[in-house]
């Protein structure tokens, strides 16, 4: 039973991450990752006895445990790309906030610059 | 009432090439007197962006580094803004020699093709790429060749011309990781004529390639996984 679960739950994600890149919420880059769990736990879920080799080779007594696992593995791994991710966004987005701060500085340079001269002129 | 002569805007992507950018700068105004040229420096450490300024071309500055897609997609966009008929891609690395843009943009102007790629396989020139490249080469040329329903022989190919609609549509929507490839696959899509001229490249004289092996997997699975996704879209 855990295995029709399994197979069900890693069709809608597949359908649903493919869907997305589709229409552009879901850059292919932060795709690979769910890809591969999907294909990992999908792969383990139908072929039965891969699970079960694997799964004692181990040392996991219940195979259904090893695609837990697995699972667990994969989240974890996406979760530590993102806390990767996170942080690379953060210092870019730092970059842009200080270029705005500076480019500010110069465009109110050039606002009174202009303004004097205006007076000038005038 | 005089026909306008379509403006030619040279766009250079540049990514750390302060050794070759200036003697690119240099072909391409030797060999394209009359088009624009722009630089977009993608974030470089080195002294490429004041190699740049010392030339007086026009340069566009990322704050931080984006690649190669988003650095071409800047060019665009400037394209647009300034009114420009046809963008050309020439890379900084110097392989891309400007003496044969005038090759690619010919079907642009002579209203045959919207997007001319330039190919290294179309018998000017001796390249030949590694092993590892050549398989990657070959298997996106025959994807896209059917995709296309049009022999593309270097798919991967930066050296290219867009005319106005195409450069519009880039603007908008240009992919960041590796784009050469699925950008053909867009374009297709959107119904753009796309046609290869042959050409030949220089050897990279400076700086050295970014693709390593565990890159060039990376690469080809985010490519392959673009492309078939693009497909998708087609469908619906």
């Amino acid at each position: 039973m855990f295995r029709v679960i399994s197979i069900v739950i890693a069709i809608v994600l597949f359908v649903m991450v493919i869907d997305f890149i589709r229409r552009g919420l879901l850059k292919e880059k932060y795709a690979v990752l769910w890809l591969a769990a999907i294909g990992a736990v999908g792969i383990f879920a139908v072929w039965r006895g891969l699970l079960d080799r694997v799964a004692s080779w181990v040392g996991v007594a219940y195979p259904p445990s090893f695609l837990f696992l697995i699972g667990l593995v994969f989240i974890l791994m996406i979760l530590l790309h993102f806390s990767v991710v996170i942080s690379i966004l953060t210092e870019r987005n730092k970059n842009l906030a200080q270029e705005v701060a500076l480019l500010k500085a110069r465009v109110d340079e050039m606002d009174k610059k202009g303004a004097a001269a205006g007076k000038e002129e005038g | 009432m005089e026909r306008k002569t379509p403006r030619v805007l040279v766009i250079i992507p540049a990514y750390n090439e302060e050794e070759t950018i200036a003697g690119v700068i240099e072909d391409v105004r030797r060999e394209m007197p009359r088009a624009g040229i722009v630089v977009v420096n993608d974030g470089s450490t080195d002294r490429t962006p004041r190699v740049v300024r010392q030339t007086g071309v026009e340069l566009l500055e990322h704050p931080y580094n984006m690649g190669i897609g988003a650095a071409m997609q800047t060019g665009y966009k400037y394209a647009i803004s300034r009114g420009f008929d046809i963008a050309v891609q020439v890379d900084a690395d110097g392989q891309h020699r400007a003496g044969e843009i005038k090759r690619l943009i010919e079907p642009i102007l002579d209203r045959n093709a919207d997007v001319v790629v330039g190919s290294r396989f179309l018998g000017l020139g001796d390249y030949r790429p590694s092993f590892a490249r050549g398989v990657a080469i070959t298997i996106f040329s025959r994807i896209v060749s059917s995709i296309l329903g049009a022999r593309i022989t270097d798919p991967s190919s930066g050296f290219r011309a867009a005319g106005r609609r195409a450069v519009w549509y880039l603007s908008r929507c240009y992919p960041d990781d590796y784009p050469e490839v699925e950008a053909l696959v867009l374009l297709h899509k959107k119904g753009f004529a796309i046609m290869e001229v042959p050409v030949k490249m220089a050897e990279r004289k400076g700086g050295r390639s970014s693709i390593t092996a565990g890159r060039g997997v990376y690469y080809m699975v985010k490519v392959l996984l673009a492309i078939f996704v693009d497909l998708l879209k087609r469908v619906d």
